[in-house]
């Protein structure tokens, strides 16, 4: 027995192709390869961090809710959160004179506790996460419009552009925050028992909960992360616009979703890896900066996007 | 009027019926008794063109015939009201009656006229009212039976099958579903009624044809029968020595939990047991019984009325099943597929998936080097036959996947293991295993309750028997008490002790 527990271990094809990161993989050599010939400035240095800083932003947002997907869950909320949390960071350091650390810190705030009344009320209200994190979507939104009358707050201190345009030698600094944020999320999932009970309700929820996992704390829990990622999400956002947005990722969720599900988690929950969101988030990056590369009309790129999701849902619906 | 000859079935290599006959003839009740397992409902489901059968022939009328699904055994008139009801709960009684073969006007819009006239005029027939505009989930059970009955005959069934009609039907609505049964008799109708309730064979039926382990025992006419003949041919006198040796457990063994009352229903019987330490605890019953639910109520699984409990003489009370787990006690649920297991883990996953307390590193972080010694030590010790660790959970046979459940408790510091059919869906090699593995467990001084419908399983095993019925447990039977007669009797038969 042991000895076929190490054979696995090896470098193996197979188990390789039957890895859920596979697909996801031979998706973004794809696309890259035929951006590359479509642009000669593709694969230069300076487009792909352009790239890679661009997709911060939704990689960010689809950490959590890789986590939220993975339980059988959904959060719509995440794009609204966002910019309440931004919002909120802004006015206060600006209308109420705040230091810009102590603004960051609520915005941070105003997303986890977002995060935690979406997870009470689908663990412990039991409401289908689908309407609860509907709801939620629509009252951030609109707190984050009465707080700021509709309007972009800004004056925020000049340092907070550091976390949305700057630089770290020649790597952009959100790149560096969604590299940290990934790690991070991938010792949770997999070295933490917090990520095998992810996992385990995804899988099956009634047998996890019949051999002793506490679900409902663990539902809780990945709502919270989710708002938490919204949050940081904001924070590179606000230093990219240098003012709080009420009105900014508006339909950012759909591709927070679409990162994770072209990343090859299922929808239905149980499985997937964070590293698979990663390459789904790069993969819809790159599709945006490749089409506005080539001068393709807006409207037509959404089309585009749309086509080459279903048909990557299309191929994996039978694979491993 | 239906005549089946030596009917088999299999599921893959598995044989389930070994040639089974049967006959019914116009303006009979016939019952169809046996354990559960025995095949009835895989021969109903034969017989109503959902399966097919892999040998034997069925005749309507003196005609051979073969039904590829559903619609052509309806054609054929026959009719089914299985346990599980297809109706849809929104829906009225006349809409649900019409369901997928609504009449139309001319113009191709719901004749509801027509529809709602041919609902009543079926109803006038089985004599029963009751209200055509409601949705059908708020009728009670029986009203609902009715009108599954009554879709049934809309579709001329002439053949009538009932799968276990009176198994959550209260006495007056069993009485009411007689009558009607009766006047469907008199119209010629043939019906087949399974129940596991004698006294209601008795009542109602005519001729009965007893299955047993998918084999034809025999076919009698109630009248030539009685009580003690019929649980004779329906349990058998089986040999069985898979079944390791009972050790002698002390009247005075401690008690290591102690369930004072459980009441699993408003106004519902109240009942009470022991667990002694090192024995194992048979919870007997037919199913729906309450046995299932007695075992999840005290985990905090199953919202019961009453529930008090005593766990090493501590008064507890679970909310959940974590907090059973804190105190030694775990659940391998009857359903492995659906409660038991997560199939998209591995083994290795599925064992720890409730202890990674165990192997920590630096507080946070699951040591998965000792997560992997620790599974091959669980594996090893209840003898699971994979690949290794890392397997899949479907690549496994249902042995093997419920070693594996047993695994993820023993990793545990259990000290009570509540068994729910631990044998389901297993062969018997693997079945001889799971009972020296159950022993084994007693052995080191650890207790079990074994929730079982298979007679022999719990007359091999148990200690000590509680025997169900109607929600609660109607006697508690030890030593050479436990044989299949008296637990058979007790479970048919016996009278609930109600308290309020």
């Amino acid at each position: 027995m042991s000895h076929e527990a190490t054979a696995g271990r090896g470098f193996d094809l197979r188990r390789m192709i039957h890895s859920p990161l596979a697909l996801p993989l031979i998706g973004l050599i794809v696309v890259s390869v035929l951006m590359g010939f479509a642009s000669d400035n593709f694969f230069s240095v300076s487009n792909i961090f352009n790239v890679l800083r661009q997709v911060s932003i939704i990689a960010i947002l689809a950490v959590g809710m890789t986590f939220v997907i993975l339980t059988g869950g959904i959060d719509l909320s995440v794009g609204a959160v966002m910019a309440l949390a931004g919002t909120i960071a802004a006015g206060l350091m600006v209308n109420m004179g705040m230091p810009g650390w102590v603004g960051l810190l609520a915005g941070i705030g105003v997303g986890v506790v977002l995060g935690i009344f979406n997870g009470f009320l689908v663990a412990w209200g039991r409401m289908p996460a689908i309407i609860v994190t509907l709801a939620t979507m629509g009252m951030a939104r609109g707190l984050g419009l009465i707080y700021s009358g509709g309007y972009p707050i800004s004056g925020i201190p000049s340092w907070i552009s550091w976390f949305g345009v700057g630089r770290i030698g020649i790597v952009p600094v959100p790149v560096i925050a969604m590299v940290i944020i990934y790690a991070l999320a991938w010792v949770l999932l997999q070295r933490t028992a917090f990520g095998r009970h992810v996992y385990a309700i995804g899988g099956n929820e009634l047998a996890a909960k019949l051999s002793g996992v506490k679900t409902q704390r663990v539902k809780l829990a990945v709502y919270a992360i989710s708002g938490l990622t919204a949050a940081l999400a904001a924070i590179i956002l606000t230093g990219r616009l240098m003012s709080g947005q009420p009105n900014a990722g508006v339909g950012f969720e759909l591709d927070a979703i679409a990162a994770v599900v072209l990343g090859g988690t299922a929808i239905a929950g149980g499985r997937g890896l964070i590293l698979g969101t990663l390459i789904g988030a790069i993969l819809l990056g790159i599709l945006n900066n490749g089409l506005n590369l080539m001068g393709i009309n807006p409207y037509m790129q959404d089309v585009i996007k749309g086509l080459i999701i279903l048909l990557a849902i299309y191929i994996g619906r039978e694979w491993r | 009027m239906l005549e089946l000859n030596g009917i088999k079935k299999s599921f893959g290599p598995v044989e389930v019926l070994h040639g089974v006959d049967l006959t019914v003839r116009g303006g009979e009740v016939h019952a169809l008794l046996g354990e559960n397992g025995a095949g009835k409902s895989t021969l109903m489901k034969i017989v109503s063109g959902i399966l097919q059968p892999t040998e034997g022939t069925i005749r309507v009328d003196g005609q051979e015939r073969q039904f590829a699904d559903y619609d052509e055994a309806i054609e054929a008139g026959i009719g089914i009201v299985f346990q599980e009801f297809s109706l849809i709960p929104y829906l009225n009684a006349v809409e649900n009656m019409f369901l997928a073969r609504e009449m139309k006007t001319r113009l191709g819009l719901l004749d509801t006229r027509a529809m709602r006239n041919r609902a009543q005029e079926i109803l006038r027939r089985l004599d029963v009212s009751l209200p055509l505009d409601v949705p059908i989930g708020r009728l009670s059970v029986a009203e609902q039976q009715f009108v599954e009955i009554a879709k049934a005959l809309s579709l001329e069934a002439r053949i009538l099958v009932l799968d276990e009609p009176t198994a959550t039907l209260t006495p007056s609505e069993v009485e009411h579903l007689f009558k009607v049964m009766r006047e469907l008799r008199k119209q010629g109708v043939a019906i087949v009624f399974i129940s596991h309730h004698l006294e209601e064979i008795f009542e109602i039926c005519d001729r009965i044809t007893v299955l047993r382990d998918g084999n034809y025992v025999a076919t009698c006419d109630v009248a030539d029968t009685d009580t003690d003949r019929l649980v004779e041919m329906m349990v058998g006198r089986r040999i069985e020595n898979s079944f390791p040796p009972k050790p002698a457990i002390a009247k005075s063994a401690p008690v290591v939990l102690d369930c004072e009352e459980v009441q699993l229903r408003k106004d519902g019987p109240l009942s009470s047991f022991q667990l002694r330490q090192g024995e194992i605890l048979g919870f007997a019953g037919l199913v729906g019984s309450g046995r299932t639910e007695t075992a999840l109520a005290m985990l905090g699984a199953y919202p019961a009325t009453r529930c008090k409990l005593r766990v090493n003489g501590t008064e507890t009370r679970f909310r959940d099943p974590a907090e059973g787990l804190m105190q030694g006690i775990g659940l391998l649920p009857e359903s492995r597929k659906e409660q038991g297991l997560i199939t998209s883990f591995s083994i290795l996953q599925n064992i720890s998936i409730n202890n990674y307390g165990k192997y920590r590193k630096g507080h946070w972080f699951i040591d998965l080097k000792a997560e992997r010694a620790a599974t091959q030590d669980a594996m090893k010790q209840v003898r699971v036959k994979a690949q290794g660790p890392d397997a899949r959970l479907d690549t496994l046979s249902g042995g093997n996947q419920q070693k594996v459940v047993i695994a993820r408790w023993l990793n545990h510091q259990t000290r009570v293991l509540i068994f729910d059919e631990p044998t389901r869906g297993i062969d018997v090699g693997a079945k001889a295993e799971i009972y020296a593995l159950m022993r084994e467990y007693t052995a080191q001084g650890h207790s079990i309750i074994m929730i079982s419908s298979e007679l022999p399983e719990v007359i091999g095993m148990s200690d000590r028997v509680c025997v169900f019925r109607s929600g609660g447990i109607v006697a508690t039977v030890e030593g050479d008490h436990i044989n299949s007669e008296e637990i058979m009797t007790h479970a048919t038969t016996g009278r609930t002790r109600n308290v309020a």
